[in-house]
């Protein structure tokens, strides 16, 4: 048993640390809010020079040969400085090519980023609810997963609505799942085709590319990746975006500590008082089981994929309530100034608000992992 | 990154598992048929069941060699626990003893003590309890009171109660905390000494908690006469002594959490056999939250371990996973009860045990107010609460709390 990071593993973290610490992606953000999109930097070069798009790609096929953990080491520096980054739709979308046998030509140009790729997320069928399923563009209700119709040998075309998909404004490639005579298949669209548009979206968060996906008989590659590998993208995701969120969090609890050890009230330092130092150590707990969960979750994906739902749920879950309970402690803790533009508490906040309604929200990912023990109670 | 035993991992596991195949028969039965239902009786099994764990090597799995353990490290401690849960038998009777106060004493003990002590520790010949807290020493443990003085003849007499001692009613020895100079600060004026049980000048009363059950005591001393190799450790090194069982304390706590039974497999069960709950958004919704969080301290129970392994001593962020654990379980035994009703609640319920026995749970091993200053303060380093005992003797302590108050 080892859950330690491992050399290679330090230095991927490191080196993201470094890479990303050259933009200044915090004032970026503020200045999309306040309109001017143009000042958020193009990170993607620098992503492709740091071989992050060929992250979860086989060695073979031009990529680097590693595992969700690493990808999610990747996210979690991200995260801390809200680096928008298009991973989060790029390494799912990598990881269903990845496990086809017949997509090699569409991965090549993936692997080293000159083309980007976006998933279309589609939620497998849990214990009480045996649908494929698409986040809805309003409202509670899921909405049904795009249906493909065979056109040939290994073709088909492709029709349905994806709203708020991560990252697919402006993405070569679209990859996700359809529904082929009810039978769910991997299928891979050219962005440009006939009869794919992507109506570019923003919610709350600059730094967060979303596209609502409309697929009208578009042309699609049937990729024979197996049933289980399209779940698995799904649950990666989860993985991702915890990681992600997790990452957040650790840089709004550093700059929190900071303030409390340096703002003083009644001659003493605020983070003296019980009130105070009870509710960071409360961030940490979250933050801590969070990033157990991570390891659970990067460990499972190869290790125990029975388990990754399972354990990419659990991440997501905590990972969803830890980052909104890290950004509100950043601004009370703060008081009035964190709650004004002055501060970068509203951008962890804002962040945490739309990232927990993203791919299905916690609340899905909670539910999994209800189910998940449930049906693991039946079989026991 | 793995969670998988290293090949020397999978030997070890290999030769428990082989040990307990060939003598689990042997062990007494706790629950189900053919229970053992006299508390005595019950106590007797487990002695004579853990002396046959020693001979076997699967007590005193870090324990090394010389006083009898295996000289091994923490993850093939947790496999050995591992391998005893999967066959369904019972554990040490003594985990207090062997593992806590056992490494203790060979931390700080003399040779004589450890020749004298460990092996029948060990064995469950002798089983030890920990007398550390008190009626007015809890949180702030060095506040204690019990009084150890010196006479002429180097011998010691000791007077004070000790309070929340699990196992005092059967137990041979004790490891005690005592005040020994009061005109210096506290942390400075105790001392640790080794106590017998069933001496003139002992007395042990059962303290019922909620669920009824009595499973620990308050200990009365009484003029307790205790030789000058009592002592463990040296006069006044008392608090350094209990650090290191604290820690230890810690370690228990903090890698025990899943032996306690509060995981999210078994309260998922108890959700899964009822047709609507199972389907009830909002069962699903608490379910899902309250299990992540114990998956979570599962995972952070193999980082511990993990660091154990390099070499490291876990700091007490490790007590992190002990408010999650608790904090988890309340809120499980609650969701369990809403779903099942008054039933839950029945007398031999093992939910209605569970739920009465975890609201005292919330403090023992350190409060939960406590760990979170300690936490803020020695893992975020935030600044401590302003103390009013720094450097003040501690029988002028009690003047000084009057005046502040």
């Amino acid at each position: 048993m080892n859950l330690a990071l491992s050399d290679e593993q330090v230095f991927l973290r490191e080196a993201a640390r470094g890479a990303l610490s050259r933009f200044k992606t915090l004032e970026a953000a503020r200045e999309a809010l306040d309109g001017d999109q143009s000042a958020l930097p193009d990170m993607w070069p620098a992503a492709c020079e740091a071989g992050w798009p060929g992250l979860l790609i086989d060695e073979d096929r031009g990529g680097a040969g590693l595992d969700a953990f690493d990808a999610m080491l990747v996210l979690g520096e991200c995260g801390r400085v809200l680096a928008g980054i298009p991973l989060l739709g790029h390494l799912p979308a990598s990881a269903i090519l990845n496990d086809s046998s017949n997509a090699a030509s569409l991965l090549e140009p993936l692997a080293g980023g000159e083309r980007r790729a976006a998933y279309l997320p589609v939620s497998p069928p849990t214990d009480v609810d045996e649908h494929w399923s698409v986040d809805p563009r309003h409202g509670a209700a899921r909405a049904t997963a795009p249906t493909a119709a065979s056109s040939g040998e290994g073709t088909a075309t492709v029709s349905g609505e994806l709203a708020f998909v991560p990252d697919a404004p402006n993405a070569d490639l679209l990859v996700g799942v359809a529904l082929l005579d009810g039978q769910p298949v991997g299928v891979a669209i050219e962005a440009g085709a006939t009869g794919v548009s992507v109506e570019a979206t923003t919610r709350y968060d600059s730094t967060r590319s979303l596209g609502h996906v409309s697929l009208s008989e578009a042309p699609a590659t049937v990729l024979d990746a197996s049933a289980e590998s399209l779940a698995a993208a799904w649950h990666l995701a989860q993985a991702l975006i915890a990681a992600e969120s997790l990452g957040s969090v650790e840089t709004a609890l550093d700059v929190t500590v900071q303030y409390a050890k340096e703002r003083h009230t009644f001659g003493r330092a605020i983070g003296s008082y019980q009130a105070v130092k009870h509710s960071l150590t409360e961030v940490l707990r979250q933050l801590e089981n969070g990033r157990s969960l991570l390891y659970y979750a990067g460990w499972a994906r190869r290790g125990a994929p029975q388990e990754f739902p399972l354990a990419a749920g659990a991440a997501r879950s905590v990972a969803g309530r830890a980052l909104d309970h890290a950004a509100r402690t950043m601004i009370s803790v703060h008081g009035g100034i964190g709650a004004t533009w002055e501060h970068d508490a509203p951008l962890y906040f804002r962040r945490a608000q739309l990232s927990r309604r993203l791919l299905g929200g916690t609340g899905a990912a909670t539910d999994r992992v209800a189910g998940e023990l449930i049906a693991q109670a039946d079989a026991a | 990154m793995d969670l998988d035993d290293t090949p020397e991992q999978a030997a070890y596991r290999a030769e428990v598992r082989a040990w307990l195949d060939e003598h689990s028969s042997q062990a007494p039965i706790l629950q189900g048929e053919g229970a053992l239902e006299d508390e005595d009786e019950i106590i007797a099994a487990r002695r004579e069941w853990q002396g046959k764990l020693a001979e076997g090597g699967l007590a005193g799995v870090v324990w090394p060699k010389e006083y009898g353990g295996q000289g091994r490290g923490p993850i093939e401690q947790v496999i050995c626990n591992q391998e005893i849960a999967r066959a369904k038998v019972p554990g040490i009777l003594d985990a207090i003893g062997v593992g806590m106060l056992g490494p203790t004493i060979i931390a700080h003990g003399d040779e004589d003590q450890k020749g004298r002590y460990l092996g029948p520790m060990l064995h469950g010949d002798e089983v030890w309890c920990q007398l550390f807290s008190e009626p007015a020493a809890g949180s702030d443990l060095a506040a204690v009171q019990t009084r150890a003085r010196l006479q002429e003849d180097g011998s010691w007499r000791l007077t004070g109660q000790k309070v929340w001692t699990t196992n005092a009613q059967f137990a041979s020895y004790g490891l005690l905390l005592a005040r020994t100079d009061a005109d210096v600060p506290k942390h400075k004026g105790m001392t640790m000494f080794i106590v017998p049980m069933d001496a003139p000048g002992v007395t042990v009363r059962g303290l019922r908690q909620i669920s009824g059950e009595a499973e620990f005591n308050e200990v009365f001393f009484d003029d307790l006469a205790v030789d000058a190799g009592a002592v463990v450790g040296g006069v006044g090194n008392g608090w350094g002594t209990a650090l290191t069982t604290l820690m230890y304390e810690r370690v228990t706590i903090g890698l025990g959490g899943e032996g306690l039974g509060y995981n999210s497999t078994r309260f998922a069960g108890a959700i899964a056999g009822d047709e609507h709950a199972r389907r009830d958004p909002e069962v699903r919704h608490q379910l899902g939250e309250i299990a992540s969080e114990l998956l979570a301290v599962r995972f952070t129970g193999y980082r511990t371990l993990t660091a154990l392994q390099k070499g490291q001593i876990p700091g007490p962020e490790a007590g992190l996973a002990k408010v999650t654990i608790v904090n988890g379980a309340i809120k499980a035994g609650d969701l369990i009860a809403d779903v099942q009703g008054p039933d839950a609640l029945e007398k031999d319920s093992e939910w209605a045990y569970m739920i009465s026995f975890l609201p005292g749970l919330k403090s023992a091993g350190g409060t939960e107010e406590i760990l979170r200053n300690t936490i803020g303060e020695r893992v975020l380093g935030l600044p401590p609460e302003p103390r009013l005992d720094k450097g003040i003797p501690f029988s002028e302590l009690r003047s000084k709390e009057g005046a502040a108050a």
